[in-house]
């Protein structure tokens, strides 16, 4: 480990021990020593030179008091509500796999969220598999995972940070911790259940048989699907209700003297809704303080990355250099073009000009599919000058950013083609632009017209515009090529346009499984399952507008100073 | 009893709020027993002056600078906000944002305009003794709900001087409740949904949630009086075809066809509900259970409670004692052990207290002189019609601080155990 690197680790530690947004976060207590227990929250001091940072040493405070005690004291559950930032010192390097590996994770909960039915036997073994994959905690019942849950614990605080930054990335983490943990859950035994929520201060007093014998009627015209047979084979909580304020709204529980009487069935909804309450407003806090780690140009790249990037392999280096003709495109944006540069391609081709997003999103994608640099010149010369602009002005103007592209200009720095997540998140097209993904910048309408003049069956387009509403705009897309290229389950989780590609081709030129004959009843099952796991992500409408307004609101009853 | 011209406001406020207004029981109240550290100082007060002059964010420090300071502005309409963050009359001085609302009461407000597309009587701002039964129906349903399904104590209901009646839920756990779970309660407490759009506006199905079932009860008792009778609803061929449009099909036609036959709302309605508690005693054996009946009545009457009111922490409502600037009626408490008998039109008007004041002052001026200013002015509004109901808010404070007194008194017991 270079001196670079090791600077960078000690200035993780410091986040860990000004963890944004939280106040507790030094927990020995003690309050000795912390000179610059103001750095990240100070902007002006951000800017120094990390050289200059002084704090005591990182072996001296915390290790000793955390890791030489009973590790299982740490983490005595398998899962957990993540109240406590980690207060460890971590190497750079493990600090970015452990990132890696939960935005893995919580990538294959949203793709799983959609495509299957949630707690569906498929649903759980197949995030079972990769939790066991990653390494994290998957058995309830494991007590000897110290580094699973540890791992958990750090991977889950390191995307907090990377992903409180918009509101849209907030909603997006939220939703798939939600499901995470809502998974995780549900695989415990009723004991560690209890166990869990004595923990995490939500147990709740079960009340008497003979109180509830003299309730029976009541509970049963409460509680939806419960008849009176079924109220004496359940058990019965009271809960105030603030934590039942989801089914005391709906009217869906019973409610006497201020209290909800809730059945052990609906305690899992209170557990997650406590969960997705506290998130939220950490989320909220997080984001309050994280300016002051914005201006940090040391540590901003580091979590821009995180929140921008995808997994997958490097698109921008191609082994397909160059065995791309240009007279193919045409034929190929039509057959394994992702919509967005297929938008973009036509666009260019009735217009002869592209605007400077439009450019760069399209040009390094078509760099990624393997288009050489002079391929490229050519490419958008003779576009441009079809229009307004003469080759001379073209020379002059616009070839200087295509070699740029290329790395052979300015700072020489090879630029890799958009992933779906920096198209998605950054540099929204405005008036004019034809870049963007067509899922999420594009009025519905019009994206549904597209995709009837593409002939998708209207069935697929409701899909579509389904997952679209749900903000899944990277499953959108997964259904269109799905729906474009006659397969049942792509067999991948889609994050970037070149992977769109790659992945086309290869299925048209034979290296994929076509769709199999017994694909109709398959098409149903699979719209079945994800308009259910679209209700399951809706049903409580109201419910959602809370967490919004948690995610907004909260920030604004916090800001207390 | 002399009539109300808001011309004469000017002259009438100043002795209001010298002689009438009941600042002592007022301040204890919103002091809350004083045991959260300056309260009554981040509590928002707003005035609203003469022409609609608005003054938003007034604080004070004690009950007393607040009665200073309404004789010597003598606002037309007073309205009481949150308890916020900091004092709300330095909000501009604070940190953008740190200023924020932490706690009030749960309010509600019910408006007999949004009762216009069921009542026959009167429209819009008007209401009348046919009428007025809704808003005694509102306080007996809600009222109910807090106390049996909330469990909350100290409500104080009020009329707001006008058309409706305001809540106002003390408890201190309330206070201090969040806008979802104040959102939350407006949606338990609420059965008619959709506007001018939807026609039918209650839609119950199996089981049928104690709520709805006691609130039926509530409603029970007074539609037959105010909808058969009062507002005649099913009295000709119009007004029940409105009623008849929110029956399912297979009853309506049979309906419509027996329904010249009777002599009257009372039996027309009762050859209704026959018809649709047979099927009710049928379900289980296939028959779809219609609960037209219930749908209808709560349609007519359940209350209708504005949700934002209830729901924004930081939202004001006009205050119990304020004058209402068009009527002259003062906002008084109602007395829920005889709220059947109450009378808006009766309740004091700001000229007809001043007159009373007026007559009891020349009797009395005498014995009057050489004692204090407060004490005087706890023996003036006495002389007035608007006794009985200071009296009520004091009732109310009082109870309040003997609950707070038991509980700690049940604290130190506890404590006492070591
Ligand atoms: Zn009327």
């Amino acid at each position: 480990m270079g001196p670079a690197v090791a600077l960078r680790v000690r200035e993780i530690d410091e986040l860990w021990w000004h963890y944004p947004g939280h106040q507790t976060a030094r927990r020995d207590g003690s309050g000795r020593g912390w000179p610059c227990a103001g750095s990240w929250g100070a902007g002006p001091g951000a800017g120094r030179p990390a050289g200059e940072m002084q704090f005591s040493s990182a072996q001296a405070r915390g290790k000793h008091l955390w890791l030489s005690g009973d590790r299982r004291q740490l983490y005595p559950h398998s899962l957990q509500f993540y109240l406590e930032p980690p207060t460890e010192d971590i190497s750079l390097s493990e600090f970015e796999s452990l990132a890696i590996d939960r935005l893995k994770l919580l990538k294959t909960v949203e793709s799983l969220g959609v495509s299957y039915v949630r707690n569906s036997d498929q649903y759980n073994s197949k995030l079972a598999s990769e939790l066991r994959k990653l390494k994290f905690p998957y058995k309830a019942l494991a007590d000897d995972d110290y580094e699973a849950r540890r791992k958990d614990h750090i991977s889950h605080f390191i995307l907090r940070l990377a992903y409180c930054q918009s509101e849209e990335l907030r909603r997006w983490f939220l939703q798939q911790e939600m499901d995470l943990f809502r998974y995780r859950f549900s695989q415990l035994t009723d004991n560690l259940m209890q166990k869990f929520m004595e923990h995490v201060d939500l147990s709740f007093e079960a009340i008497s048989e003979d109180l509830k014998n003299e309730l029976a009627s009541e509970l049963s015209t409460s509680t939806p699907g419960f008849t009176m047979s079924k109220v004496k084979e359940q058990m019965f909580y009271k809960v105030g209700l603030a934590d039942a304020v989801d089914l005391f709204r709906a009217r869906r529980v019973f409610i006497k003297d201020g209290f909800a009487y809730v059945p052990f069935k609906d305690i899992v909804a209170i557990v997650l809704n406590n969960y997705r309450a506290k998130l939220s407003k950490a989320l909220a806090l997080t984001a309050r303080s994280l300016p002051s780690i914005q201006s940090d140009e040391r540590l901003q790249p580091l979590l821009n990355h995180l929140s921008h990037s995808y997994i997958g392999p490097d698109y921008s280096v191609q082994k397909s250099t160059g065995k791309i003709s240009l007279e193919q495109i045409d034929a190929l944006s039509v057959k394994s073009f992702p919509l967005c540069m297929r938008q973009l391609h036509k666009a260019l081709r009735d217009n002869h000009h592209l605007r400077h997003g439009g450019r760069m999103q399209y040009g390094l994608f078509l760099k990624g599919i393997g288009l050489t640099l002079e391929q490229a010149l050519e490419f958008w010369k003779k576009e441009f000058i079809r229009g307004k602009v003469d080759a001379d002005k073209f020379d002059k103007g616009y070839a200087y950013s295509i070699r740029h592209n290329y790395g052979k200009e300015g700072k020489r720095t090879d630029y890799t083609p958009y992933s779906c997540m920096k198209i998605i998140m950054s540099n929204p097209p405005s008036q004019g632009d034809y870049h963007g993904c067509p899922f999420r910048h594009s009025d519905p309408e019009l994206l549904k017209q597209k995709l009837q003049s593409y002939k998708i069956p209207p069935s697929g387009i409701t899909q579509i515009l389904d997952l679209v509403k749900g903000m899944h705009y990277q499953l959108a897309c997964q259904k269109y090529f799905e729906l474009t290229h006659d397969v049942d389950d792509i067999g991948f989780s889609l994050n970037h346009p070149n992977q769109y590609f790659t992945e086309s081709q290869k299925l048209l030129s034979g290296g994929r499984e076509p769709k199999k004959e017994v694909s109709n009843s398959g098409n149903t099952q699979q719209k079945n399952n994800s308009q259910e796991s679209m209700n399951s992500n809706s049903t409580p409408t109201s419910s959602n507008t809370t967490t919004d307004a948690e995610l907004e609101g909260l920030e604004a009853y916090f800001t207390e100073d | 009893m002399a009539p109300f011209e808001p011309a004469a406001l000017p002259e009438l406020l100043p002795v209001f709020y010298r002689r009438l207004f009941p600042h002592g029981a007022y301040g204890r109240w919103l002091s809350y027993g004083g045991a959260v550290k300056n309260y009554f100082q981040l509590r928002e007060f707003s005035f609203t002056l003469r022409d609609d002059v608005y003054l938003r964010f007034q604080s004070f420090g004690s009950p007393q600078e607040l009665e200073r300071e309404l004789q010597r502005i003598n606002p037309y309409k007073i309205d009481i906000g949150a308890v916020y963050s900091h004092r709300p009359n330095q909000h501009n001085t604070v940190h953008l944002g740190a200023f924020q609302p932490q706690e009030k009461e749960l309010v509600f407000d019910i408006d007999m305009t949004d009762y216009d597309d069921v009542r026959t009587c009167c429209s819009s701002a008007d209401i009348c003794a046919k009428c007025w039964t809704l808003m005694t129906i509102a306080v007996r349903v809600i009222d109910r709900a807090l106390v049996e399904d909330l469990g909350v104590r100290h409500r104080l209901w009020v009329y707001s001087g006008r058309r409706g009646v305001h809540c106002w839920v003390c408890d201190d756990a309330v206070r201090k409740w969040s806008p979802a779970l104040r959102a939350a309660t407006v949606e338990y407490l609420s059965l008619v949904k959709g506007g001018a759009e939807t026609v039918k506006k209650v839609n119950l199905c199996e089981p049928i949630h104690p709520f709805i079932r006691r609130s039926v009860g509530v409603v029970e008792k007074y539609f037959k009086a105010y909808a058969l009778v009062g507002q005649d609803i099913l009295g000709s061929p119009e007004s029940w075809d409105k009623v008849l449009a929110l029956v399912p099909d297979e009853h309506r036609e049979p309906l419509q066809s027996e329904f010249p036959k009777k002599r009257d709302s009372v039996q027309r309605w009762a050859l209704l509900k026959d018809r649709v508690e047979r099927t009710r005693a049928a379900a289980g054996k296939g028959a779809t259970p219609c609960y037209a009946d219930w749908e209808i009545m709560l349609q007519y009457c359940f209350p209708r409670l504005d949700i934002n009111v209830s729901k924004g922490v930081g939202h004001l409502l006009k205050s119990p004692f304020s004058v209402h600037p068009k009527t002259g009626r003062v906002s008084v408490p109602l007395d829920l052990q005889r709220l059947d008998q109450f009378d808006p039109f009766a309740v004091p008007t700001i000229s007809s207290l001043c007159h009373e004041l007026d007559t009891a002052g020349d009797a009395g001026e005498q014995e009057d002189s050489g004692e204090t200013e407060p004490k005087r002015r706890v023996r003036d509004y006495k002389k007035t019609s608007l006794a009985p109901y200071v009296r009520l808010l004091e009732q109310f404070v009082e109870e309040m601080e003997r609950a707070r007194r038991g509980e700690r008194l049940r604290r130190s017991d506890l404590q006492g155990d070591f």
